[in-house]
């Protein structure tokens, strides 16, 4: 069970066969989404039509590739834009709970922090409609009071960026958090006992130490706004992210151009990831 | 000083009550609210219980609500059943970069969408996919063979898709578990199977219940896998709230599914932590 | 009488580097024996092999007399205490305690049975249903020792198991342990990196170096007598020198240390001879101090020197002499008997040891 006890021949090698069929099983629909991104073939399916670019760099009909497909890039801008908005909001207010939660005590806290965590266990789809019904409510409401109609309340990106925000921040609640519990409050007593205000404290010694976890906490917040499908759908209006434009092609039924997207994005992500792991095993 | 401390306290606090309240608990209390009225008119409502009338006794709705929770039990279970070895392995057999560089591909699947990872068993699953031309190749089958749009298929892709948020917690404590305790176990005389039942899974029971919960809540509000992978006989749940609130406009039907949902999903949720001792705050904090 | 663990040979290698070096020693049963060495000595390899989690690389490993190479951990008749205790932390106590009686297979009210009396034994009753984490350091100490004493082991391996523990507490846990050795009268193997563990409680001591045995003795034999300067470095205090031997006379040397003082000290039987480099060493404790120089007139090394400061240490204070004639310190223990209590800096002060007293061994052998 452990290295240091012995366990027969046949055991071992069964085990480990068996933990080499899982990362198969983790690896195969990936592979194969990335090679079909090479297949000169209308259809991302076999037969195996020999190897093409066209897929990235096509520009003429029949064969549209990625770089030249306006829809999909301007997806790919939307998803960027409400993925940056969710990741500073996020960050922002999960640095404010990270604090408030580790440094103070009052009334109400462990409900407040049950709260905090219940995103967690809301179904995405469910946060999705329930701020649906609310925005409409509060549109309608103001509308019919005071005659505006506010725009931002109905389905769109303002709603997408808060759907999101709305689950996302406990994550990087959480992620803060773990960091400053391990952070010395006595190093903040040094500053103050140095000279420093209680502000500029925090300022040049807390947050440099709390920065790693919020960079990691914006490139998580990041990634799952980017990825996000079911509270998304909900709120979506006519500009699409991602996710959606390429769930609207895939029930169509799409060229390979949509494996080629694939691609990039996992290409894209695991750089970011890789780099802030990099820069985290740094600091 | 005091003063300064509540005035930091209240500025703090500001956020978070914002987000709570406006993102949180006033929707949800929306929600219930519309869920509970009924059109009489054009722009007409009474309050009553029409809604949750219809959910009960349509079999549609109600037979699709059991479907789908007992499917995300079987789901969260067979993850659990296949993540725990592996994650065994990457935390107390695999050693330095092994282990790393184990539990790193672990997580590479999740960075990138969950509708990618669908379309890739779509790829692999259907008619002329890469399965079926295998099985072809191999002389198995004389014709191509579909093996997407079933049960089958939309569990793997559940298993799939969730599999990150079962390893994680798995891993994390199973890590935190010491050697010389199972080395322990060993030298009191207990054997692999018993060692496993008394040490390593009580020890591992806070990661079990956290990934178990995710894992579960992740299966049940899941609307893509059974909509790309399931058949079409096979609704889940999410897809009639979907169609409810964006095919058919009734929002009223539709906030009352969203309820039931979250009441299932509170219900097991509050039930696993009730019989496994854990709290919501060790378990995911 | 046949030993109760007896180690033949044992060799252990990692990749090419050996940690345990053809070890070879028997225990007698009811005996109390300890390994003592620095960290990375390769004692705790020999307890893990002796435990079964590491197979040794050649020799073999005998308990009552018969080998349990073959022996998987769980069955080998040997139990371990380990270094930060493994207590398993989702049991009670009781459960802890009956953990190996209901891997054998015991009836649970025997198993009630047995728990309780260890409990009772290790001074600790009707704690059982108490959680791990609710107990003392000293308390977890005697539980894990009662979990491995339930099963009656023939022979119990502890694996620096006060290491954690805060110092006052760690030397009563000393007589504590001796006294339950005593009580269930079992072979037990201890290891520790702390000198004063291994003498106070161990019948045998095994001074462990680089993988290899340097001396086996008693606690006795270890400090007035070491076999090799390592062991004299290790076990206790010295002061140390490095000189030439001028003149050899019996077990009698005379030497030059390299700051130039002329020295007797004693072989006790090592080969040196004149020109041969030595290493000296004199235990603080085995120098006289004295005010009047014909107090120590009768040692044949005497010096005398300043008081260059006084490290207060109770029972175990010292002050350091710089010798007058060529500026050595000298690290001397004062009696506490009250004759030095106004000794100060700078006092002058005549020192003196017998030459039996300075252990020298050829040089550059630790």
């Amino acid at each position: 069970m452990i290295p240091s006890i012995r366990q027969p021949r046949a055991v071992r090698l069964a085990y480990n066969a068996y933990v080499a069929l899982f990362f198969v099983y983790l690896a195969l629909p990936l592979a194969v989404v990335s090679v079909f991104a090479f297949n000169d073939s209308q259809f991302p399916s076999l037969p195996w039509e020999g190897f093409t670019w066209a897929w990235f760099f096509g520009d003429a009909r029949p064969v549209i590739g990625v770089f030249h497909e306006r829809p999909i890039l301007r997806a790919i801008g939307t998803s960027a834009f409400v993925g940056l908005c969710v990741s500073l909001l996020s960050v922002a207010v999960g640095t404010c709970n990270a604090f408030l939660f580790n440094r103070h005590r009052f009334r109400l806290r462990g409900l407040l922090y049950v709260l905090m965590l219940l995103p967690l266990v809301i179904p995405g789809i469910v946060l999705g409609i329930s701020i649906l019904v609310f925005s409409s409510t509060l549109a309608n409401g103001v509308e019919d009071g005071m005659g505006w109609d506010i725009e931002a309340l109905r389905p769109g990106l303002v709603l997408v960026v808060l759907g999101q925000f709305s689950f996302i921040t406990t994550i990087a609640t959480l992620v803060i958090s773990a960091r400053l519990r391990k952070f010395d409050e006595s190093l903040e007593e040094a500053a103050l006992n140095l000279g420093a205000g209680r502000l500029t404290a925090v300022r040049t010694v807390t947050l440099p130490f709390l920065a790693p976890a919020m960079i990691g906490a914006f490139v998580v917040a990041f990634l799952m706004s980017f990825e996000n499908f079911n509270t998304t759908l909900m709120l979506v209006g006519s500009d699409a992210p991602l996710t959606i434009t390429m769930f609207d092609r895939l029930k169509e039924g799409s060229t390979p151009v949509l494996n080629a997207v694939s691609l990039l994005l996992m290409i894209g992500s695991s750089l970011l990831a890789l780099g802030m792991i990099a820069f985290q095993k740094k600091s | 000083m005091r003063a300064q401390s509540r005035l930091g306290l209240f500025l703090l606090l500001t956020p978070l009550l914002l987000w709570l309240t406006l993102l949180i608990v006033i929707p949800h209390i929306d929600m219930l609210l519309v869920s509970l009225r009924e059109r009489v008119g054009v722009g007409e409502y009474r309050t009553s219980l029409a809604n949750y009338l219809t959910f009960l006794t349509e079999p549609l709705y109600l037979w699709t609500f059991l479907r789908t929770a007992l499917m995300s039990v079987l789901a969260t279970a067979l993850t659990l059943l296949i993540a725990f070895p592996v994650s065994y392995y990457i935390a107390k057999i695999a050693k330095g970069r092994v282990q790393s560089a184990l539990f790193l591909l672990c997580l590479v699947p999740f960075w990138v969408s969950e509708l990618v990872r669908t379309f890739g068993w779509m790829i692999l699953l259907r008619e002329t996919g890469v399965f079926s031309g295998l099985l072809q190749w191999a002389g198995l089958v004389d014709g191509p063979v579909e093996m997407l749009y079933n049960d089958v298929a939309m569990m793997v892709g559940l298993v799939y898709t969730s599999m990150l948020f079962m390893v994680v917690p798995l891993v994390t404590t199973l890590e935190s578990l010491d050697d010389s305790v199972i080395e322990a176990g060993y030298d009191l005389g207990g054997s692999g199977p018993s060692i496993l039942r008394e040490i390593v899974i009580p020890h591992a029971m806070p990661g079990i219940v956290s990934g178990c919960i995710v894992v579960f809540m992740l299966s049940l509000g899941n609307y893509l896998t059974p909509t790309m992978l399931g058949g079409k006989e096979s609704l889940w749940f999410t897809e009639l709230i979907y169609s409810q609130f964006i095919v058919r406009f009734n929002w009223e039907l539709g906030a009352a599914f969203g309820f039931m949902l979250l009441l299932l999903s509170s219900v097991i949720v509050w039930a696993v932590l009730r019989l496994t001792g854990q709290t919501l705050e060790k378990t995911m904090g | 009488m046949l030993p109760d663990l007896e180690c033949a040979n044992l060799t252990k290698t990692f990749d090419a580097t050996a940690a345990v070096r053809d070890v070879s020693f028997a225990v007698p049963p009811g005996a109390f024996f300890s390994i003592l060495g620095p960290s990375g000595c390769g004692k705790t390899t020999i307890m893990r092999m002796i435990a079964g989690f590491l197979e040794p690389s050649g020799g073999d490993i005998l308990i009552r007399g018969k080998s349990v190479l073959n022996v998987p951990p769980n069955r080998r008749p040997v139990n371990m205490v380990f270094q930060h205790l493994a207590l398993f932390p989702m049991m009670t106590i009781a459960e802890n305690i009956g953990y190996g009686l209901r891997r054998a297979g015991m009836p649970k009210p025997e198993i009630e049975r047995k728990v309780g009396e260890a409990l009772e034994r290790i001074g600790l009753p009707g704690i059982g249903n108490r959680k791990v984490d609710e107990l003392s350091g000293g308390q977890k100490q005697r539980v894990a020792i009662a979990r491995c004493m339930v099963l009656e082991p023939d022979v119990l391996l502890l694996d620096e198991p006060l290491g954690a523990l805060d110092l006052k507490l760690r030397e009563h846990m000393k007589i504590e342990l001796k006294k339950l050795q005593s009580a269930f009268n079992t072979t037990f193997v201890y290891i520790t990196h702390d000198q004063s563990e291994a003498l106070v409680m161990s019948d045998q001591i095994a001074v462990m170096n680089h993988g290899r045995f340097e001396q086996l003795g008693t606690a006795r034999e270890l400090y007035y007598r070491p076999e090799t300067a390592f062991v004299a470095g290790f076990v206790g205090e010295a002061n140390r020198w490095r000189g030439k031997v001028e003149r050899v006379n019996g077990d009698a040397l005379e030497l030059r240390t390299e700051t130039g003082i002329v020295m007797k000290g004693a072989r006790h039987g090592r080969a040196l001879n004149p020109g041969d480099s030595a290493e000296i060493f004199v235990r603080p404790e085995a120098i006289r101090v004295a005010r009047d120089e014909r107090e120590v007139a009768h040692f044949e090394n005497r010096i005398c020197g300043t008081v260059t400061s006084l490290l207060f240490n109770g029972a175990a204070s010292r002050i350091l002499v710089r010798d007058d004639g060529n500026g050595a310190e000298i690290e001397v223990a004062i009696p506490q008997s009250g004759d030095y209590a106004t000794l100060s800096r700078g006092a002058s002060i005549h020192i003196g040891w017998s030459g039996d007293q300075a252990n020298c061994f050829p040089a550059g052998s630790a």
